[in-house]
């Protein structure tokens, strides 16, 4: 008869108590990564290089040769984003990121994935059949759009950079971020106008 | 805890099929659902500085999962069950201790073994991360058709077998790495240059493939000229 699998709330919370009491690890440095990435680190920083790269080409240019750079002029740098790629949205092509053997993801621009990006499914369906998972994921593309996907099989990470969408020349960079989504940041949304 | 020693090839996902459909993304997700995942994502980053070792180590740790501790307690639970084959490979903890922590938490008296002596790897990075400088000229240049090389491997890998064996353009220089392949293993960094080399789906999974660039990042070892 096998062993009953312990629940995995349990076994986290054995590990710790017996990590804790050996020493091995401070309950503090724990919070203080748990904290960097709930609350500091998250999508709003690439919304911000985002709307900066809309509404400054020469912005947008840095970004597109150096993107390590070009972010870290806005102050995004650091663990699983030592060396990005951004790779740019059009009318006629289409990018999305995936990682197929794990969930390689740029952190310091968009902070811990989300559960659907780590999903099986995705992970092993965007490199054979990304348009039928783009539209299962409600993104439904032209069959005259391009896709190209990348899959984050080293260090370097790759970030999307959407398309401005129409009706959004009269706002300001600041008002610009809000639009930009997660989601679109990875390809599998676009940004929309409101 | 797993004892499968070779990499089992669950986590080996590109182009698998089996998993249903694609999962749609809520509109509002907590970074950590549960309080446990945040606890078990802390241990798992300091896992690596506890354990002597280093992030392609505990990639390494997660492909030898069993289905089980792949699969069944979700992605913070894969940390976690990585977290701790990295500290018994080591001998930070000894097998049979958060078993025995968690049945005591739950009403039990099972004795729990001490701290065993700790036997880290003889390994020390040069540098931080994983980007390096190499000296050596890159072999491949972009517009090169390359083949991506098969083979069974020994241990930690970055070759997905979607791509193994199958021919493709070479279309961007990347900075040279530590290859994870040894890097994982304590047996040196080997670092070298990487490329983003494109595929065409027809060649990867046959003429009734859907119409897309497949790019993939692949270490110069990876791959030899066409």
């Amino acid at each position: 008869m096998t062993e009953p699998r312990i629940p995995i709330a349990l076994r986290t919370q054995a590990l710790e108590e017996l990590l804790v009491e050996r020493g091995l690890v401070d309950p503090a440095v724990m919070d203080t990564f748990i904290k960097m990435y709930e609350t500091d680190i998250g999508p709003l920083n690439g919304a911000k290089v985002v709307a900066k790269a809309w509404t400054d080409p020469e912005y947008k240019a840095r970004l597109l040769a150096d993107g390590t750079a070009a972010v870290a002029e806005l102050g995004f740098k650091g663990s699983q984003g030592e060396h990005i790629v951004v790779v740019e949205n059009t009318p006629d092509r289409h990018n999305v990121v995936v990682c197929t053997l794990c969930s390689c993801y740029p952190w310091p621009l968009l902070g811990l994935p989300p559960s659907w990006y780590k999903d099986p499914a995705y992970r092993s369906r965007m490199v054979r059949e990304p348009r039928t998972v783009l539209a299962e994921m409600g993104l439904h593309l032209g069959d005259d759009v391009e896709i190209e996907v990348w899959d984050s099989s080293s260090e370097v990470r790759y970030f999307v950079l959407p398309e401005r969408p129409s009706g959004t020349a009269e706002l300001a960079e600041e008002d610009l971020v809000p639009l930009v989504t997660r989601d679109a940041m990875v390809g599998v949304a676009k940004v929309a106008a409101s | 805890m797993s004892d499968i020693e070779t990499a089992t090839g669950i986590h080996d996902m590109g182009g698998t099929t089996g998993w249903g459909r694609a999962p749609v993304p809520e509109r509002y997700e907590p970074v950590f659902k549960e309080p446990w995942e945040a606890r078990a994502f802390a241990m798992a980053l300091l896992s690596m500085r506890m354990s002597g070792t280093n992030l392609d180590a505990f990639r390494h740790a997660l492909s030898r999962l069993d289905r089980a501790d792949y699969l069944d307690d979700g992605y913070y639970g894969r940390w976690l069950h990585g977290a701790e084959n990295l500290l018994y490979d080591s001998s930070i903890i000894a097998p049979g201790t958060v078993e025995a922590r968690a049945a005591n938490l739950s009403g039990g008296q099972v004795e729990e073994p001490s701290a065993p002596e700790p036997h880290r790897p003889d390994y020390k990075p040069t540098a931080a991360g994983s980007i390096r400088v190499v000296d050596a000229p890159r072999r491949f240049s972009v517009g090169q058709r390359v083949r991506a090389k098969r083979f069974d491997p020994p241990g930690h890998t970055r070759l997905p077998r979607y791509v193994m064996g199958h021919l493709g353009t070479v279309v961007a220089p990347r900075p040279a790495q530590v290859l994870p392949d040894t890097h994982a293993h304590f047996q040196g960094e080997n670092a070298q240059w990487v490329y983003t080399v494109r595929f065409e789906p027809t060649e990867l999974f046959g003429p009734d493939a859907e119409r897309f660039g497949l790019n993939i990042d692949l270490y110069e070892d990876y791959l030899e000229a066409a």
